[in-house]
C-alpha cells in the first residue's frame, strides 16, 4: 500500500464537520453520534428506536459520496485486497466494538468530548492495539 | 423531525469523513504506523472533532431536554471492565488489519467497492453476533 501525503488543513475541516455531526445529533435528538452503538443497535431494537438510526445510517455513504464530488480530498481511496484480512479485520471491528461498546466516534470522539474514563481508556486501548498490529504486519510480517 | 436531523446528521459526519481522508484506509494505516512513514492527519481530525463536540456537550449540559427529543440518551456508566478494555483490543486488532472502523466502513459503501462489502459483511456478522450472543437485552 502507498504512503500517504500529511493533509492537516483537510483534517481539521472533516474533523470539524464530524464534530458538527455529533453536536447536532445530540442537541437535536438526544443521541450519542458513536456508530457502533447506532448500527449494534438497530439489530432487535427498542420499539420506536430505529427510525433515527437507519436515517443515520444511510446519511453516512450519502455524505461520503456528496464530499467525493465537492472535493478532491474525499477521493482517496486505497484499501487491501487480502479477502483473509478483510474477512478478519470486519469481523473483529464488528465484534469489538460490540464488546468494547464503543468505536472511534463512540468512545474517540463523544465519549472523549465529554470527559468519559471509559472512552479515555478504550481509545488508548485500540490505538495502542492498533499500531501494534500494523507495526507487526509490516514491519515484522512483511505485508505491504 | 426526529428522523429528518438524524439524517442530516449523517450526512454530514460522512462527508466529513471523507473530506478529512478518514475514508482512505492507506490514510488510517499510516497513521498507525509510527514506526514507518507516519501520516499525522487522523491526529488532526480527531482534535477538531473533540473540539467541536465538546461544545456541543457544554450546549447540552445546559439543558434539560434536546431540541426535538424528551430526554438525553448519554452513557451513564463509569466502571472499567474487562470488557471495555478487551472489546477496544479486539477491535484495535481488526482496525489495524486494514485500516477502517465502522464509520469509514459504512461511509465507503458507496464507493462500490468489492473489498467493502466484503468487510462490511463481516463486520454485521461481527455485530449480529455480539447483540445475539448477549440476548438482545441492551
Amino acid at each position: 500500500m502507498t504512503d500517504t501525503e500529511f493533509t492537516p488543513i483537510a483534517g481539521l475541516i472533516g474533523g470539524a464537520l464530524i464534530g458538527l455531526a455529533s453536536a447536532g445529533l445530540l442537541l437535536a435528538d438526544g443521541k450519542i453520534a458513536g456508530i457502533s452503538g447506532v448500527l449494534g443497535r438497530s439489530f432487535f431494537p427498542a420499539s420506536g428506536d430505529l427510525g433515527w438510526r437507519l436515517a443515520f445510517l444511510v446519511g453516512l455513504p450519502v455524505g461520503a459520496w456528496l464530499a467525493t464530488r465537492a472535493t478532491a480530498d474525499a477521493l482517496g481511496f486505497a484499501i487491501t485486497d487480502d479477502v483473509r484480512l478483510l474477512i478478519a479485520g470486519g469481523f473483529l471491528v464488528g465484534i469489538g466494538t460490540q464488546i468494547g461498546s464503543g468505536c472511534t466516534s463512540g468512545h474517540g470522539v463523544c465519549g472523549m468530548a465529554r470527559g468519559s474514563k471509559r472512552s479515555i481508556l478504550a481509545t488508548l486501548t485500540f490505538m495502542v492495539t492498533g499500531a501494534v498490529t500494523v507495526f507487526a504486519m509490516r514491519h515484522l510480517l512483511g505485508f505491504a | 423531525m426526529q428522523r429528518l436531523a438524524a439524517g442530516l446528521c449523517g450526512v454530514v459526519f460522512g462527508a466529513g469523513l471523507a473530506i478529512s481522508g478518514m475514508t482512505n484506509p492507506a490514510k488510517v494505516l499510516a497513521f498507525l504506523d509510527v514506526f514507518g512513514s507516519w501520516d499525522p492527519t487522523l491526529a488532526f481530525v480527531m482534535g477538531a472533532a473533540l473540539a467541536v463536540s465538546a461544545l456541543g456537550y457544554a450546549l447540552a449540559r445546559g439543558r434539560t431536554r434536546p431540541w426535538l427529543a424528551d430526554a438525553f440518551a448519554i452513557p451513564t456508566r463509569r466502571d472499567l471492565d474487562v470488557q471495555l478494555i478487551g472489546g477496544a483490543a479486539l477491535f484495535g486488532v481488526g482496525w489495524g488489519l486494514v485500516g477502517l472502523c465502522p464509520g469509514p466502513a459504512l461511509a465507503n459503501l458507496s464507493r462500490g467497492s468489492g473489498e467493502i462489502a466484503v468487510f462490511a459483511s463481516a463486520m454485521m456478522a461481527g455485530v449480529v453476533l455480539h447483540r445475539v450472543a448477549v440476548g438482545r437485552k441492551t
